[in-house]
């Protein structure tokens, strides 16, 4: 789709001056909502990661005091009790979710990279744009009031199964329950906004030249991510309603005393939750292609079989979810079907690691920080996704179910995103922020992060054989757990080095921003549309028209030229804007 | 990692241990695969002064390889695992030993109907925390709840399944160890569910019958 390439409102050389108000806190332009997504989802990470230290702290040392902590639990002289560490992973599961990765992932590179990427202005709707991201915001402050109501935070898992999560009476949970489903309500709404945003801009507003498959691959991520979203929240927001009233208004969706049903609520939920697992790890996905391909100075292996293994992957997501309840009470012959399909997704992943593997083959690597994070995932996702394979056989699954087997491999998966995060972070800070971060810094960041990352979550693997269960705060209570404790104190120590190594990112973030290099248009001679625009780019992203692209986003190496790069729109004699696309 | 194991005492936990073990080896292969490759890679194809990357956009050959080969490993894997699945949870055995165990905020309800085999009869006995059982005979377990979810979890029987309020749930194990085994719960129920616990305990067929006399004298 062509899009007029002659001077618009926006057009550069008019300059805006529209105060601080509109140019900072409610803006519509994407770049800016973009770092305000970035800054609320780190800002979330810290809260998040601290909460995930507390765990670690109740499983290593159960039932003493928390050091320094003694205010925080004052009833009970610094430990923290059984109902709270119910809260704490709770609330460490939802944050890293709901208020981490999404908006960092989608939210933040999904609104930054889209119109950069593609040769558009802005997005399709700024002003839904900017809605979008104070919808949000409005929805994070919901979720953390949930701390500071009587009774606590919402304490019935991630997951709020019912009848735990329906009734109160049962958990001691009154308003931080109804705050945790009102917060996500509305944060669904707000990603809801996102999404159409995100689809009609792809759709509709590529440069000149840009087809589907000239595309980078982050933007086939995000483009499918945002469908995803789409079509998964409005059930997660119906059940979410549900439940609400159940517990507001004397409904009995869920609740059998009533006649209500409790599997309908997990149901519901797996059906928005395993395609949202794919909404976390499509675009970390995309940020890897695009990151191993820049690092490798190599087309990626396999552009088309990429995408085409993201849309199977898509498709898929929705017909596997039945895998998390083998046990539940679910008829068994739907069990079966469920683990065939189950099995099959894997097939799309395994494609794309290999795919990751192929790209590095025969490469030129250069080890810079986002390279390192893009190997980070590879390697973690690749474990993730085999020790999915062993919960795929129900059978197996009997076993492992709700043990901590199933915490370590959506940990790997999951907080594989993580590193997927930082490489992209580290990756466009140049672009965001108009500076470069510290590259010496980045890699000791980066590597001190993967090996412990893989020193906690590895062991998980052993307990979860062990039967260890998941969700209890004293796993010395059982007699057969007892052994594998030493396990759990060298995680928690590790857990504790690893919050601790965090510090150099925040440093080098935040220090950057201020005494940073100034950055050029292209540091990574990369070949994407963003790097020709300036480094921040201005409102109106480029300078004059919009670029024509003749080319796919990989072409790296190419034997005639003499730079290893050529951006996408560089013109090069007899290169045409209708060529073939590739 | 499958030294973890508990010790296996239930009679279909030798397919179930069997079908993870088979899982082990093939990601474990893998694992060691793509491992030796990410690492070789990362070395020899390290930037060098005067040696350009390979221009390549793929090979389709190998794509087709890398996609048919997992395909039928996890297919060949789906299929072994279903008469496992279809025997566990389906396939409920005969048998004239059936105890209920109904779940509740925080513990485990274990009712025998007692000599006269029926549920809910003057001879019923409860007991909390216990099930005692002989080994060698297939036992129907009865799984109830008074208010959430919780489940059965018997590791050592490779057993769980959840128990759901407002509905009645058949399981079955059968047991070839005597012994005495932790039964935790494996689903969120609530402040009191680390912790909660029951006992199997395992007879021979000789104590089970002593431990019957105890119960019902008569």
């Amino acid at each position: 789709m062509a899009q007029s390439t002659t001077a618009t409102a926006h057009d550069v050389h008019e300059h805006h001056d529209l105060g601080f108000v509109r140019t900072y806190i409610f803006s519509t332009d994407h770049k800016m909502i973009a770092r305000q997504f970035l800054f609320m989802g780190l800002f979330m990470l810290l809260i998040g990661g601290f909460l995930a230290m507390l765990i670690r702290w109740e499983l290593g040392w159960p039932e003493t005091p928390v050091p320094g902590l003694h205010w925080l639990f004052s009833d009970t002289e610094g430990v923290i009790p059984p109902e709270v560490y119910n809260m704490i992973f709770t609330m460490h599961a939802t944050l890293m979710i709901f208020f981490v990765v999404m908006p960092i992932m989608v939210g933040c590179f999904g609104n930054f990279l889209i119109p950069l990427m593609l040769g558009a202005r802005d997005m399709a709707f700024p002003k839904l744009n900017m809605l979008s991201f104070w919808t949000g915001a409005l929805s994070g402050v919901i979720m953390l009031s949930g701390f500071f109501v009587s009774g606590g935070h919402a304490a019935a898992g991630w997951t709020a199964y019912a009848p735990l999560s329906a009734v109160p009476q049962y958990s001691g949970v009154h308003w931080g329950q109804n705050l945790w489903l009102i917060s996500l309500f509305v944060l669904g709404v707000s990603s809801m906004m996102g999404s159409i945003n995100y689809i009609t801009t792809v759709v509709n507003m590529r440069a000149p030249g840009m087809t589907l498959f000239r595309m980078p691959l982050v933007i086939w991520s995000l483009f499918i991510t945002a469908i995803l979203l789409l079509l998964a929240l409005p059930v997660l927001t119906s059940a979410a309603a549900m439940l609400l009233f159940d517990r507001t208004l004397g409904t009995h969706w869920f609740d059998p005393a009533g006649g209500g049903e409790p599997l309908l609520w997990q149901h519901l939920f797996w059906f928005f939750g395993h395609p949202e697992v794919y909404i976390l790890v499509l675009p970390a996905m995309g940020v890897t292609s695009d990151v191993l391909s820049t690092f490798s100075r190599k087309p990626i292996f396999g552009y088309r079989a990429m995408a085409y293994s993201m849309i199977s992957i898509a498709f898929l997501s929705w017909i596997v979810y039945g895998h998390h309840m083998f046990v539940s009470g679910m008829s068994p012959a739907l069990g079966t079907s469920f683990m065939l399909t189950t099995m099959v997704i894997a097939v799309p992943s395994a494609i794309k690691s290999f795919n990751w593997l192929g790209t590095l083959w025969g490469g030129s690597i250069r080890f810079r920080t986002p390279m390192i994070h893009a190997i980070a995932f590879l390697s973690s996702f690749t474990i993730g996704g085999l020790s999915g394979i062993f919960m795929a056989s129900a059978p197996v699954d009997i076993f492992i179910q709700d043990t901590y087997f199933i915490v370590a491999h959506f940990h790997y998966v999951v907080a594989g995103i993580i590193f997927a995060m930082f490489a992209a972070i580290t990756y466009w800070y140049p672009k965001l922020f108009g500076r470069e971060m510290n590259d010496t810094v980045g890699r000791i960041h980066a590597l001190l992060t993967f090996v412990f990352f893989n020193l906690v979550f590895f062991p998980m693997h052993f307990l979860g054989v062990g039967g260890m269960m998941r969700r209890i705060y004293n796993p010395t209570q059982y007699e057969f757990l007892q052994h594998l404790q030493p396990i759990a104190v060298f995680m928690s120590v590790c857990a504790f080095i690893l919050g601790a190594v965090q510090i150099l990112f925040i440093w080098n973030f935040v220090a950057s921003l201020f005494n940073g290099k100034k950055a050029s248009r292209n540091p990574w001679q990369a070949n994407t549309m963003e790097w020709q625009a300036a480094s921040p780019p201005p409102h109106g992203n480029w300078d004059g028209a919009i670029p024509t692209v003749y080319r796919g986003p990989y072409e790296y190496s190419v034997p005639s030229m003499t730079e290893d790069y050529l951006p996408q729109t560089q013109a090069v004699a007899g290169a045409t804007a209708g060529g073939r696309g590739h | 990692m499958m030294s973890f194991l508990p010790e296996n005492i239930a009679t279909y936990g030798n397919e179930i241990d069997s079908l993870f073990y088979l899982i082990y080896y093939i990601t474990g292969a893998a694992f060691v695969l793509v491992s030796v490759l990410l690492v070789s890679f990362l070395v020899l194809y390290r930037e060098r002064p005067g040696r350009r990357a390979v221009y390549s956009h793929g090979n389709t050959t190998l794509e087709l390889v890398w996609t048919i080969i997992p395909a039928l490993i996890l297919i060949v894997i789906t299929f072994l695992s279903i008469p496992s699945w279809s025997k566990v949870k389906s396939r409920i055995p005969e048998s004239d030993l059936h105890i209920r165990i109904t779940a509740k905020q925080f513990n485990w309800e274990v009712q025998y109907p007692g000599p006269d085999g029926k549920f809910d009869t003057a001879d019923d006995q409860t007991f909390d925390n216990e099930v005692h059982v002989p080994i060698g005979k297939p036992v129907v377990l009865h799984l109830r709840s008074r208010d959430v979810i919780h489940s059965v979890f018997i590791p050592a029987a490779r057993f769980k399944q959840d128990a759901v309020p407002g509905r009645e749930i058949l399981q079955w194990i059968e047991v070839t160890k005597p012994g005495k085994y932790e039964i935790p719960c494996a689903e969120l129920c609530g402040f009191g569910h680390s912790g909660m616990k029951g006992y199997l305990f395992v007879h021979t067929p000789e104590e089970y019958q002593q431990w019957v006399k105890e119960k019902w004298p008569s």
